[in-house]
């Protein structure tokens, strides 16, 4: 039994004109349906934009980066791995940019705090942090004056820094400051060059907050013995930085003795692991999501099924003549199923303009970041199936129900 | 045209047998006009129900334009109303919502004719108002229209699709005389066109339009007469 196309545009323009004779009661049914959506809808919408922006920050990171420090198997008891014993030591990141060859540029990089001076002010509890001049090119932070860290400054130990903007300015330092000079610790430091400062981002967080290198080998003179050290490593490319860390892990592995079968007592980790992890994170998220939506469109759908059943037994003489003109069983089914799918296809239209409000709602927070928030296209057809698998779905008992009345009977129906 | 033999139709409510239909013969030609009486039970409704293809019988056959229908499917049975049958009600049936043209184009909604454009069905729509000659008042919905009205809009409904046979369940029932008489003359209008016609009344005027009048008593044909004979009858008891 084929239906014709007339018969379709007539089931919707009818289905449309009985939604919005019955609105106030069809705007009730849909409201589970609108929430639903809505709500997930924006909830993606906000994950997105999250996304967006965590991803263009990794991705300005460098995915070709690697990290290296030192860990304690989870399984071990702590005290067979002291902390001095797993400590990454200055000689084994010699022997790993030595015996690395996918590595493009390695330096060790440690931090701690001290108070520095200028003749204006002193600062306490200020990071420095000691690195190698590789770290230029590990980092890939910009010089804006002055000069990069060389190896001299590094084998001569020389009492030389580089500060960002930010300590310029709360050293009430010039400008210019190169050639300035500042205490670090009490000793005197000689500023050779300028760092931009970082932009706000998200993660390792110090924006706009004073920043202080010196040469590593200076640095970890101005600290005990059992300072600690990480490690940044660059890889030729992203291409091999796969390669590049079983290369780190093997040396690592080799230099410390570390059996066959037994865990590593350090972990190098690339960029894209922690993509990984926040990609992994987001979807779990919207799963969740995904879940409260199957929820809410659950409890919408009884509405429709409810509603659905009253719209039949109102409507059961209408049947009876539509019957009595020649409706087969078959057309009454699609036209109540027509009717639920159009209603909740509407109640998710509605919803979708809602989440996509919020989602405009929620670029307009100051520094939320969610700047780059919007109901992706997926998600406003995932809805728009999902409204139409919940008409269908629901919407099946009464149409079914409807096209098994009898015509005589429902003609006499009261 | 109509041929139905030894119709018989039992209800089951519950325990009990309801015997509405116990063996009627009977035979419609091409363009007759007959009216269908009896005292109210006697089974006016179930025999046109049936012949409306909106029922089966329990038993017995019958024989709609050369083709047994009385076995058919629910789908069949829907198709051979869509294009055989014309119904009219006591009640008019009428949808509320939709004007007086919208009312009478229903039937195309459900037709097996695929690719009607709408102008051809307004076409259509509007010719079978000016059969009942209400061609003024197709915009009009049926809360606008007087009860003769509407029943005029359900006649041209049920003759849009050209039907075989035009069945009415007591048509004038819920109308005044003098809406009666006008909406007879619509009914004779459309007999002396070619229509076949089977009218259910109660009404012995409304059975003087008619040619031939069956009354029923019981399930069973009591009487089956030319018109004349069945009114003299009737004034003799
Ligand atoms: N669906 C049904 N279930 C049970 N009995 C029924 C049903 N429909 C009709 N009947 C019975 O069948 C008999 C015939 O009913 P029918 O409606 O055909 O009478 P009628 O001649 O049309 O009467 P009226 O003039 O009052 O309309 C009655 O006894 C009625 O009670
Ligand atoms: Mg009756």
């Amino acid at each position: 039994m084929i239906l014709s196309p007339y018969f379709y545009s007539q089931a919707i323009k009818l289905a449309l004109s009985q939604i919005w004779a019955n609105r106030k009661r069809s705007l009730l049914t849909a409201l589970g349906i609108i929430v639903g959506v809505a709500s997930t809808t924006s909830v993606i919408a906000a994950l997105s934009g999250l996304k967006t922006s965590v991803l263009t920050e990794f991705e300005s990171f460098g995915a070709n980066r690697i990290y290296v420090f030192p860990d304690r198997p989870d399984d071990k008891p702590r005290n067979l791995y002291p902390r001095e014993k797993i400590r990454i030591k200055p000689w084994e990141v010699r022997e790993l940019q030595a015996s690395c060859p996918s590595l493009r540029a390695i330096t060790p990089v440690t931090e701690f705090g001290v108070s520095i001076a200028s003749d204006e002010r002193e600062l306490d509890g200020i990071t420095v942090v000691g690195i190698w001049p590789d770290w230029h090119e590990a980092e890939n932070r910009r010089v804006i004056s002055g000069r990069k860290f060389n190896r001299i400054d590094e084998v001569g130990e020389r009492q030389v820094c580089l500060l960002n903007e930010s300590a310029i300015d709360e050293l009430r330092l010039p400008s210019d400051a190169v050639g300035s000079h500042i205490l670090v610790d009490g000793r005197r430091f000689l500023v050779v060059g300028v760092i931009e400062t970082l932009q706000a981002r998200m993660f390792g967080g110090d924006s706009n907050t004073a920043e202080l290198f010196i040469p590593f080998s200076v640095a970890i003179k101005l600290q005990s013995t059992e300072y600690f050290l990480r490690v940044i490593a660059l890889a030729k490319s992203a291409e091999v930085s796969e390669e590049a860390k079983s290369e780190i892990q093997r040396t690592m592995r080799r230099i410390r003795g570390i059996q066959p079968g037994d865990p590593d007592t350090f972990r190098a980790e690339a960029i894209d692991r922690y993509i990984d992890q926040f990609k992994t994170l987001a979807s779990g998220i919207t799963a969740i999501a995904a879940g409260i939506v199957g929820i809410s469109l659950l409890v919408g759908g009884i509405g429709i099924m409810n509603i659905m059943l009253v719209s039949v037994s109102e409507r059961t003489r209408e049947i009876g003549l539509r019957k009595a003109v020649g409706a087969t069983p078959a057309a009454i089914m699609m036209q109540f199923l027509l009717e639920a799918m159009v209603l909740c296809l509407a109640g998710g239209l509605v919803g979708v303009i809602i989440g996509k409000l919020f989602a405009i709602g929620l670029t307009l927070i100051p520094g939320a970041r969610l700047e780059n928030a919007d109901v992706p296209l997926w998600a406003v057809f995932l809805s728009f199936a999902f409204s139409a698998a919940v008409g269908l779905g629901f919407g099946f008992f009464p149409a079914l129900k409807a096209s098994r009345l009898d015509p005589i009977e429902a003609l006499r129906h009261e | 045209m109509i041929r139905v033999r030894q119709m018989k139709k039992i209800y089951r409510v519950g325990e009990e047998e309801i015997r509405a239909l116990r063996g009627v013969d009977l035979h419609v030609g091409k363009n007759e006009m007959i009216a269908v009486m009896g005292a109210s039970g006697s089974g006016k409704s179930t025999l046109m129900n049936i012949i409306g293809c909106l029922d089966k019988p329990t038993e017995g056959s019958y024989e709609l334009d050369g083709h047994d229908v009385s076995q058919m499917s629910e789908a069949s049975l829907a198709l051979v109303r869509n294009e055989k049958i014309g119904f009219v009600f006591q009640s008019f049936e009428l949808l509320a919502r939709q004007t007086a043209l919208e009312n009478v184009e229903l039937p195309l909604i459900y037709s097996r004719e695929a690719g009607l454009t709408s102008r051809e069905r307004t076409r259509r729509a509007l010719h079978a108002l000016n059969r009942v000659r209400l061609a003024d008042r197709v915009s009009h919905r049926p809360n606008q229209l007087s009860g003769g009205q509407k029943q005029r809009v359900a006649i041209a409904r049920a003759i849009l699709n050209k039907p075989a046979i035009l069945m009415a369940d007591e048509p004038t029932g819920n109308l005044d005389s003098v809406t009666t008489t006008e909406i007879m003359e619509i009914f004779r209008q459309l007999h002396a066109e070619g229509q076949t016609v089977l009218i259910v009344t109660h009404e012995n005027e409304v059975a003087a339009y008619c040619q031939r009048v069956i009354r029923l008593r019981d399930g069973l044909v009591l009487s089956d007469l030319p018109v004349a004979q069945d009114q003299a009858g009737q004034v003799i008891a």
